[in-house]
């Protein structure tokens, strides 16, 4: 008899690496990142749906990690802030971050990065009233959002500036 | 060992904290994990009081995967978490023990603690736990009288615990020559910091050193390493507290709470490490809770509103137990309810009650948010009363700039309050320039006059920072002259890393990449105050000065690439008083009954700035947490105690959607004279009036002077007002 706590296979394929896990079913896609997977950068804040700091990218679009299971992610491209940069230079985003002093205590900030990157991919000419639409979806109890808009616009202009250029 | 110019103090440096958190290398308490670790579930009273007569943990404890499941009696021997700050005697019977013994004081109070292999086993456990509470009416009111705290097990103790009174000058001459007497009721909700982190920790006990350590710790490690180690009877050296990354803390994160010490106890008995990290729901009736008073004022004032005296009489809700921080709330309310003004004589009494609730503890600018919202409320009653502009009261009661400094002439947290420089007028002054008032005032009333429901408003504040008593840091340079500040602060993700770094660089004249910041660390340092009361970039900046000028000093002289080392302490008798001006705009909807902070402005005098960004970027977060505090945020109780807010779907933080572009208009007319850089804190500018303006700017959109007497200003509050009008 199968019960409900049988550990599954399953293939998160994170950053364009393949990590084969074995989770339960019930197990989140945050836990199964942060713990199976040993990316701690996706962060809980609330477990719940509301406060958007384990955003990661599943297929391209901005996914509340807390809210999706780790089998339902079984296979589909994610990303995840370990990812935006790499090994190379930092990503416009976290750039602008930086400069437009974006963060304080940096906990809600890969939520914010991700929700933003799958954002500007998706529509690089977003306008500032859909933007703060979109960014409000996610909480920061540090910043007041100010200077987080600020280094969204920010890094939207780079990215649009070295597309015209490459 | 110049490398080219060098000016660091008063540059918008970027932070040195950043690079890691961008890229997901922080490593904040959920991220850390030891081999073999267990974790923690805290099994928490359904209600809010009751007599606890056992606790059945059979069936958790034969849950697979369970190794331990403690109550009171696993932990009976470690005496009740002791008050850190604002000890007053008395207090002793409301101290919190780690898990509940006779009674249970709010909905959340833990009763019991499961260890489990894996932490939803744990969770699986604590669901099968099973206290056998009898269940007795809860008060939730610290207005109603006071009642006995624990009736059976310590009878006669009243559950009203200290009343706080502040008092100078003559009040009955100020009443008897008053024009005119003005009374006002006004009370603030319970609010609090709610960082995005929840609390979490790792202790871990090695064998071979005997010291046990945990990590995840905040704000004050030197000092809950010495509570840990008096708890847990162990000599202070074998325990130390480390600190991460902290995704926020606002006085509420870092205090010692009971599961630091169950996670600490647990890895020395059950000799392996201990995880906890708790969830949202848990940290939204556990962690401390905030404001929750009443003010009751009076005020003789003369014929030009000039205040002769001001009594006041405010009930504190304590909620459950007395925490960590004493009476530490109610003291501030009493001591900086004054504020700006001269008040020649003035007494509050203020009664600390203990309620079911959250147990209550400090939230950014404790005691100041309320008793400015209750100070800023009676000036413009006083105003209304006199059919005087408000702008105007304000200024006759302002201290003058040439009686600086001026002894308050009451004392808090130990210390006499002496504000040690400003020119209040001045900044009103720039304020109203800045916002082209006369001009505004026309714009608003058009509007009004078209329809709309739009109003100004404004709070004057003195706030207060730079704690003493004393604070040391160690500075050391290699032979490749890379430099270590080492410092007993911690960062609360505040950015006291560059601000630290950029004081050094500017002594040394050493570039601040060559800069490393310790802090939060007990291993490191043998002294360190933390971080609370906006006191780190005051005590521990001048100590880091200090510091530098030592090793300068030691390395005068000496060869290029001497490695040396130096230490340097700061102390300080007093605070430094730096002060503000919030002010806002408003638009009423009255269909919605929303209200719309259209304009959010924050004039702050800082004395000196280390880094300008880092303080604008204080005092814009700080405006959105008081912006939320005046009209989303606030915990709820039902009759019998039930908590109705514990998600982030009901406790309502402001979004990017309901927040105005907070401009910050900082000065720096008033330098410090208490410390060699003049600075002064900035960690609370940000909110401590923010619901003094927007209760007044939403009077003046309704055209109802003292309309609003309560925070937050929700739209089920507002569409009461509006209907009492008809
Ligand atoms: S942790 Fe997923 S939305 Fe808050
Ligand atoms: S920076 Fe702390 S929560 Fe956003």
């Amino acid at each position: 008899m199968t019960s409900p706590h049988d550990k599954l296979a399953v293939t998160l394929a994170v950053n364009g690496r393949d990590y084969r896990i074995a989770v339960e079913p019930r197990r989140s896609l945050a836990d199964a990142l942060r713990e199976d997977c040993g990316l701690t950068g996706t962060h809980l804040g609330c477990e719940h749906g509301y406060c958007g700091a384990c955003t990661v990218l599943v297929d391209g679009v901005p996914v509340r990690a807390c809210l999706m299971l780790a089998v339902q992610a079984h296979g589909r491209p994610i990303r995840t802030v370990e990812g935006l940069a790499g090994d190379g230079p930092l990503h416009p985003l976290q750039e602008a971050f930086r400069d437009e002093h974006g963060l304080q205590c940096g906990f809600c900030t890969p939520g914010f990065l991700m929700l933003a990157a799958g954002v500007l991919e998706r529509e690089p000419d977003i306008g500032d009233e859909a933007l703060r639409e979109i960014l409000s979806a996610n909480l920061c109890r540090c910043t007041g959002y100010q200077n987080i808009v600020k280094a969204v616009r920010a890094a939207a202009r780079r990215i649009k500036e070295a597309a015209g250029r490459g | 060992m110049a490398d080219g110019p060098t000016r660091y103090i008063g540059m918008p440096h970027k932070r040195l904290e950043d690079r890691t958190l961008l890229t997901g290398g922080g490593r904040f308490a959920a991220d850390l994990s030891a081999p073999g670790q267990l974790h923690m579930r805290v099994v928490r009273s359904p209600v809010a009081f009751g007599r606890l007569r056992s606790v059945d943990v059979r069936e958790a404890r034969r849950l697979p995967g369970v190794v331990a499941v403690w109550t009171f009696a696993d932990v009976e021997r470690i005496p009740p978490i002791q008050i850190r700050l604002t000890k007053i005697g008395g207090l002793e019977p409301y101290q919190q023990t780690v898990l509940a013994r006779d009674y249970v004081r709010y909905v959340g109070d833990p009763v019991a603690a499961v260890f489990a292999e894996d932490p939803y086993v744990a969770e699986d456990a604590a669901e099968l736990v099973f206290p056998e509470i009898e269940e007795l009416p809860a008060c939730i009111s610290a207005t109603e009288p006071p009642r006995e705290f624990m009736p059976e097990t310590l009878p006669g103790v009243s559950s009203e615990a200290a009343c706080v009174t502040k008092a100078y000058g003559d009040l009955d001459a100020a009443f008897a020559a008053a024009h005119e007497v003005v009374e006002l009721e006004v009370a603030v909700g319970r609010h609090t910091g709610v960082p995005l982190e929840t609390r979490g920790a790792l202790a871990e006990f090695d064998p071979a050193k005997g010291t046990l350590t945990m990590r995840g710790a905040a704000k004050v490690p030197h000092y809950n390493r010495g509570q840990v180690a008096r708890m847990l009877d162990m000599p202070d050296e074998m325990v130390h507290l480390i600190q991460g990354h902290v995704g926020g803390g606002f006085g509420v994160r870092g205090e010692l709470y009971p599961e630091d010490v169950l996670v600490c106890h647990a890895a020395l008995r059950l000799k392996r490490p201990v995880k906890w990290v708790e969830d949202r729901q848990e940290h939204l009736m556990a962690a401390n809770h905030s404001r929750d008073q009443s003010y009751r004022l009076r005020a003789a004032v003369d014929a030009r509103g000039f205040i002769l005296g001001l009594q006041a009489e405010v009930f504190s809700d304590q909620g459950g137990y007395v925490r960590t921080h004493g009476v530490t709330v109610p003291d501030l309310s009493a001591a900086m309810l004054p504020g700006p003004y001269l008040v020649p004589a003035y007494r509050a009494d203020v009664h600390v009650r203990l309620t079911n609730k959250t147990p209550a503890g400090t939230y950014r600018a404790p005691g100041r948010y309320e008793s400015t919202f209750a100070r800023e409320r009676l000036l413009d009653a006083i105003a209304h009363a006199l059919g005087r502009d408000p702008v105007e009261v304000r200024r006759v009661n302002l201290i003058p700039r040439d009686r600086m400094p001026f002894d308050r002439g009451v004392d808090t947290l130990g210390t006499r309050v002496v504000y040690d420089s400003g020119d209040y007028a001045l900044l009103l002054d720039k304020l109203l320039a800045y916002l082209d008032y006369d001009r505004l005032k026309q714009a608003l009333a058009a509007r009004r006059a078209a329809g709309e429901h739009v109003g100004f408003g404004l709070g004057y504040f003195v706030e207060k920072s730079g704690l003493g008593p004393a604070d040391k840091a160690v500075i050391s340079i290699d032979a490749e002259g890379m430099v270590e500040v080492v410092t007993g602060a911690a960062s609360i993700g505040q950015g006291i890393e560059t601000a630290m770094a950029q004081i050094c660089a500017e002594v040394l004249e050493v570039p601040i990449e060559r800069i490393r910041v310790v802090h939060g660390r007990t291993d490191r340092i043998d002294y360190g105050m933390g971080a609370f009361a906006s006191r780190v970039t005051v005590m521990t900046g001048c100590a880091v000065k200090a510091a530098a000028e030592a090793l300068l000093e030691k390395l005068a002289g000496a060869q290029v690439g001497t490695p040396a080392s130096a230490e340097g302490w700061f102390r300080a008798d007093h605070m430094t008083y730096p002060y503000g001006i919030h002010a806002a705009v408003v638009r009423v909807d009255p269909g919605t009954c929303a209200v719309h902070v259209e304009r959010f402005v924050v004039a702050y005098d800082i004395g000196r700035a280390v880094n300008p960004m880092l303080v604008e970027g204080q005092i814009v977060g700080g405006a959105v947490q008081g912006i939320g505090g005046a009209l989303f945020e606030e915990f709820v109780y039902d009759a019998n105690g039930q908590p109705l807010v514990t998600t982030f779907g009901d406790y309502l933080m402001p979004t990017l959607a309901e927040v105005p572009p907070v401009e910050a208009l900082v000065t720096e007319d008033a330098p410090a004279t208490q410390n060699p850089l003049g600075v002064k804190g900035a960690g609370e500018a940000g909110i401590n009036g923010a619901g003094a303006a927007i209760a007044a700017a939403v009077d003046d959109a309704l055209g109802r002077p003292g309309a609003v007497t309560r925070l937050p200003v929700t739209p089920i509050r507002l569409h009461r007002l509006l209907g009492e009008r008809d």
